[in-house]
């Protein structure tokens, strides 16, 4: 490190600035820029933490079905192709003829090829829904939550109002009226609410960050709400952002294949959710046996990938929550009591 | 100041059901291609084209409280006062008032979902808290995982399930309706046994996918409880066991669980659309389905207030509980962090 030197707190000095007449020959001279403190962030937040995820063996578990998922909706879609109407038999029996693993539907479609090219619709509403909540949410508790005052006030009224609707009939409603098409939007109308219960959750931890010592010494230094917002309270909400990411990406999951099912959202494109609707409505898979593989590979689909998005949230919970994570680690130690344990830990996680 | 959290409490519920009231308002009139101008061509399309404009326009007064040769803030007020007055305008499906039929609706969905909501919470409560205590066992790893796999199914695929299996394939369970066609009204065993019988399945395919997710809450707030100081404090006091698991552990470990109840709540009455068009259950929900099918949208559009109302009052009573439970929220500070 001759020209560039990483001091502890994680900024870097030029080796100019490094000799220069401070007193507190270890203070950086300047705020680091984003992308360092990005950089930094990655490493503490996502590398690190991969590590101890890994350790977890629902988090493991929960990340190779995320994975499987989204490998079938961007490699998968290429290798299997398209269903077609008559391309087989009509309700061929599931594991019977290999070139339809899954079965047939009424019409002759391969349903494991739908099931596969409906995928990446599917993928487009979860990121568009999660990402529309956590941003939603972010801004107005961060916000609320640093700002207090009439702020504040005024933003939770507005949340709590939105909190209150129930979601499931208000999306309906909306959908009706508007009749959404592309995935995107059908992803940003199913959680048009949906983000207002984390908005509050995060408005509270914000609460409790900032009166931390480090927030404070901020705002003494007179450094900006916006800039104190972004590199001291986001980082330690991340965590907690993530769990709830993959939450809402189950609800989007949940609703949105509901509101297919029931055919409230026009059929234009594969859906787990149409072919449900298809096979309850059209199959009359619930008098017979024989139309049941129809009605359960969507069902089966779905079910799989919210465990997987289940586990992974529960997995990173469990990394990132101090508290269970600290008495696991002594819970594996065989040496200390019980007793003992859970003042260890109250002091631990004081300290 | 007690009273001012009741006051405050008091005044959101009342402010919330004006705010969805306003909302419902501006999308019957002002959405695009909503349901104003599609009653108007319904009628044209009924009536050929020598209708006359005046005559649809009370119609559309009569069919959504809503007349639209008016003023908009006249529209507002009638459509508020009609509200007052518990008109919700005229079912274009059913030509019947929507009032009428919510009215005969509305006690069956709270009774299901009341039901579901009670079991789910007390099923979920009980099982996070042994879970807690007996943390690490295998019982405890093998409920969480049974936990978290029933929690990844969407109700309404256990409900498809179970009206298949349970209604369908094997006849143990009715596939529709309230009651029994042979069973009198009234408070007789028979008739409380016929309702308990038709809404098993429904209340089943909530509390089975439910209760998990509630019971890993309960688990993780007792696992923490556990671990604090005043427990320490509490066991090296010799307190009775059985008090610390009550009263220290018990309560602190439920009072976050509100916070879950609440948004249960909404969820559960929301869910009613889909939970009782699958079970043919006639409810609100059932109703509201039929209204969007139909493009029904004065039903449509009361049977969404009444499930809000309906959430909205129960929100208001789990919070008023909770400020009987929690001394915290309603004392002055009533700030309820833990929300």
């Amino acid at each position: 490190m001759s020209i560039e030197e990483t001091v502890p707190d994680g900024g870097t000095i030029t080796g100019d600035e490094a000799s220069a007449d401070t007193p507190f020959g270890t203070v950086s001279s300047g705020t680091m820029s984003r992308r360092d403190r990005y950089k930094m962030l990655a490493n503490e937040w996502v590398i690190a933490p991969f590590k101890i995820l890994w350790d977890d063996w629902r988090a493991r578990v929960g990340t190779l079905i995320i994975l499987a998922y989204v490998l079938m909706g961007t490699v998968g879609v290429r290798l299997v192709d398209p269903p077609r109407v008559g391309e087989g038999d009509r309700l061929v029996s599931p594991f019977e003829d290999m070139s339809h693993p899954l079965g047939t539907d009424n019409m002759g479609n391969d349903i494991f090829a739908q099931i596969v090219h409906a995928t990446p619709p599917m993928l487009e509403m979860i990121v568009a829904g999660a990402v529309f909540t956590t941003v939603m949410a972010v801004v107005v508790g961060t916000l609320s939550g640093y700002k207090g005052g009439w702020t504040d006030q005024l933003l939770m009224t507005f949340n709590d109002i939105l909190m209150t609707i129930p979601g499931l009939p208000l999306v309906i409603v909306i959908a009706v009226i508007l009749e959404p098409r592309s995935p995107w939007l059908v992803g940003v109308i199913i959680t048009v609410n949906a983000w207002a219960g984390l908005a509050r959750a995060i408005r509270s931890q914000v609460l409790t960050l900032r009166e931390e010592s480090y927030v404070e010494a901020s705002r003494l230094m007179g450094i900006s709400t916006p800039q104190i917002v972004m590199k001291d309270i986001m980082p330690g909400l991340m965590p907690y952002i993530l769990v709830n990411f993959v939450n809402s990406a189950r609800s989007v999951i949940f609703a949105s294949v509901g509101l297919y099912f029931l055919g409230i959202l026009p059929f234009t494109e594969l859906n787990w959710g149409v072919m449900m609707n298809l096979s309850y409505e059209t199959g009359g898979a619930l008098y017979t046996w024989e139309t049941a593989h129809w009605l359960l590979a969507p069902m089966v689909t779905i079910v799989i990938l919210s465990f997987g998005l289940i586990l992974f949230s529960q997995g990173t919970d469990r990394v990132f929550n101090p508290r269970v994570r600290a008495r696991h680690t002594s819970a594996a130690d065989p040496e200390e009591g019980d007793e003992d344990m859970s003042g260890e830990v109250a002091t631990h996680i004081r300290g | 100041m007690i009273n001012n959290y009741y006051i405050e409490r008091t005044a959101q519920a009342v402010f919330t059901v004006f705010a969805v009231v306003t909302m419902t308002f501006g999308m019957i009139r002002l959405m695009p291609g909503g349901p104003v101008s599609y009653i108007r061509s319904q009628l044209v399309q009924q009536q050929g084209n020598q209708v006359d404009m005046e005559q649809v326009n009370a119609l559309v007064e009569v069919y959504t409280n809503v007349a639209p040769d008016e003023p908009l803030y006249i529209q507002y007020i009638d459509y508020m006062a009609a509200l007052l007055q518990g008109d919700l305008g005229v079912s274009m499906f059913y030509n019947d008032p929507v009032t009428e039929i919510l009215a005969s609706a509305a006690p069956w969905t709270v009774f299901v979902m009341s039901i579901s909501l009670v079991l789910t919470f007390g099923l979920g409560i009980t099982l996070g808290a042994v879970m807690a205590y007996i943390e690490g066992s295998r019982f405890d790893v093998s409920t969480t995982l049974v936990s978290i796999f029933l929690n990844s199914i969407p109700y309404y695929v256990m409900a498809i399930i179970l009206v298949y299996v349970l209604g369908y394939q094997f006849n143990w369970f009715p596939t529709g309706g309230r009651i029994s066609s042979d069973v009198a009204t009234g408070m007789n065993l028979a008739f409380l046994q016929s309702a308990f019988y038709h809404a098993a399945l429904p209340i089943a395919s909530l509390v089975i996918t439910g209760f998990g997710i509630q019971a890993l809450a309960m688990r993780g707030n007792s696992i923490r409880v556990l671990g604090e100081d005043y427990i320490r404090v509490a066991r090296l006091r010799g307190l009775p066991p059985h008090d610390i698991a009550l009263r220290y552990v018990g309560r602190n470990a439920i009072l976050p669980m509100y916070t879950g109840m609440m948004i249960a709540i909404g969820f559960m009455f929301g869910g009613s659309v889909i939970l009782e068009e699958i079970f043919a259950y006639p409810g609100i929900g059932y109703y509201m389905f039929r209204g969007i099918m139909a493009r029904d949208y004065p039903l449509m559009m009361g049977a969404f207030l009444i499930i809000t109302i309906a959430v909205v009052v129960g929100i208001y009573v789990a919070d008023l509980t909770y400020g009987k439970l929690d001394p915290r929220a309603g004392s002055g500070g009533g700030n309820r962090e833990a929300y």
